[in-house]
């Protein structure tokens, strides 16, 4: 039996390596052909440029691109905080009262389904810039953390609530002790989202702004590298904004399940 | 609570009563009349049951007595010590599921009720391990809901209903979902308790068995609206054990509890 045992962790251990090996090896077939079609063919760098020139760009421009990349990390980050908090409040606010969730719900609606890229530019006439890019990273980003911070205010369990009465919980100590621990798996859900999502926001309102002239983060120096044809630092610009959102969406993941890994259902091995 | 409404001289009589239902109906709003008039009385220190077929209003008598919820007409009373601070502490609940909060050890499940009364926390703490270790589970404290059985669950949530030190016990079909031989355990655990604590039990079932084992008095209600069928009181050698279980007078008492709910399932109620 137990080896058995044995065999069956082995079997889940390779097949473990083989999820993380796969994309690996697929990577790197792409990028060896990627790099051979070019050598091969003999395409210029401002059509196609290789793999290995694209990474010498990095490192030859990484003075200007890191600034960019630490300008574009954090307006994310300005814009993840606003959505965050502001998503949050704004469920708590309609858990509380039914009246605001109906007199508000539906705007929070018509901020979700109209195109952001068609906003950014009123918000840059509006708004100074920097508050611009992140009131966009913001709008992006809040509506998918307050649908599921409200969706787990709602999923309370009846009997759980009853308890809560039955001991005549104050409204401040049912929130604490009971709906705020059981949304907690949406709202990591939630925020998970929204990391990437303020991303995305945050480069959509610098290259709305960066064709109005200014700005220096990351989408912005795609844009201009475009204008510049320095095809190469498009390509290293892009990686890095890549390689920033994988590390956003990883890190919320890490956070996530460092949090439920003691009674969640997410966050526990399949044979529990 | 419901007896301040009332004249002084209606309480008298309620000294040595824990619970008092007079005239009590509970129509829900969709128009279902899902129990009444219903009367029942039980002493203080009393271990009764109330049977029935589902859905014949069980469990809402246990929710109007725990003041979860409130009578259509009627009066529910019941009695509480003095000193009271607040409503609801002299009651304890224990739940068909064990509903118990899956983020927090079981430690801070059990001592939830004095944290919502603001009992400080060394003082909750103590009185938390002690209840656990009264249901034998003083060594699972720091361990998680998910990690417990189905049945040492259950345990956790008795220990909850029983940390506030509440004079009545209110029992929802709590050992409904689990194994027979879990339940026998439990059962006879629960027995042990009672006799130990002197607490007033109202214990809520389907089963006829469960019923004659553990209480003193067996209350058959009927199908929907639930009324009372027949109050049958089982009188036997204390304290009881496995003999008890196993004894001709046991199974004469199924047969009688059987026989008086035998009009709700063998067609004779209007569902």
């Amino acid at each position: 039996m137990s080896a058995q045992a044995t065999v069956t962790a082995k079997a889940r251990s390779a097949q473990a390596a083989l999820r993380f090996v796969l994309p690996v090896i697929v990577f790197a077939a792409g990028i060896l052909a990627w790099e051979l079609l070019v050598r091969i063919k003999g395409i210029p760098p401002y059509v196609l440029p290789a793999p290995s020139v694209i990474v010498l760009t990095l490192i030859k421009d990484w003075a200007v691109l890191s600034q960019s990349l630490a300008t574009t990390l954090l307006t994310t980050l300005e814009g993840f905080a606003a959505a965050s908090i502001g998503g949050i409040a704004l469920a708590l606010l309609f858990n509380q009262s039914k009246w605001v969730e109906y007199s508000l719900f539906p705007y929070a609606i018509v901020l979700q389904v109209t195109p952001v890229i068609a906003i950014a530019p009123l918000l840059l006439i509006y708004l100074e810039q920097q508050t611009a890019v992140v009131a966009c990273a913001f709008i992006v980003a809040f509506f998918p953390v307050l649908s599921n911070t409200t969706l787990g205010l709602n999923s309370v369990d009846r009997n759980l609530a009853g308890l809560f009465q039955l001991y005549g919980a104050s409204k401040p100590q049912t929130l604490r002790f009971l709906e705020l621990p059981a949304a907690l798996p949406y709202i990591l859900g939630g925020l998970r989202i929204a990391g990437g999502l303020s991303l995305i926001g945050a480069v959509v309102a610098e290259i709305a702004a960066g064709t109005a002239g200014a700005g220096s983060g990351l989408a912005y120096r795609i844009a201009e590298s475009g204008y510049r044809l320095n095809i190469p630092r498009m390509f290293a610009a892009l990686l890095l904004l890549s390689l920033a959102g994988i590390v956003i969406y990883g890190v919320l993941a890490v956070v996530s399940h460092l949090v439920l890994r003691r009674w969640h259902e997410s966050a526990l091995g399949k044979e529990n | 609570m419901s007896s301040g409404k009332n004249p002084p001289a209606a309480d008298a009589g309620l000294t040595h009563l824990a619970v008092s239902l007079r005239g009590v109906t509970k129509t829900y709003d969709n128009g279902v009349m899902a129990l009444g008039p219903f009367d029942l009385t039980v002493r203080k220190g009393e271990f009764i049951s109330l049977l029935g077929p589902s859905g014949c209003g069980k469990s809402t008598g246990l929710r109007l007595i725990a003041e979860l919820s409130a009578p259509s007409s009627g009066i529910v009373r019941v009695a509480h010590h003095e000193g009271m601070v607040q409503p609801g502490h002299g009651i304890g609940f224990v739940f068909q599921e064990p509903t118990l909060m899956p983020w927090t050890s079981v430690r801070e499940n059990v001592r939830l009720p004095l944290r919502l009364a603001g009992v400080p926390k060394a003082e909750a703490c103590g009185r938390a391990d002690a209840a656990l270790a009264s249901v034998g589970l003083a060594d699972f404290a720091d361990a998680f809901p998910r990690e417990l059985s189905g049945g040492m669950k259950m345990r956790v949530s008795l220990a909850r209903a029983l940390v506030t030190d509440p004079d009545i016990l209110l029992m929802d079909e709590p050992f409904a979902a689990l194994d027979e031989i879990t339940r026998f355990r439990l059962n006879n655990d629960l027995l042990a308790l009672w006799r130990s604590l002197g607490k007033t039990v109202i214990f809520v079932t389907h089963s006829v068995f469960e019923s004659v084992y553990l209480s003193q008095r067996v209350v058959v209600m009927t199908a929907r609206p639930g009324r009372i069928q027949a109050d049958i009181r089982i009188e036997t050698v204390e304290p009881r054990g496995e003999a008890f279980r196993t004894s001709a007078a046991y199974s004469d008492y199924c047969r009688k509890v059987s026989a008086a709910l035998a009009p709700s399932y063998s067609g004779q109620s209007t569902l």
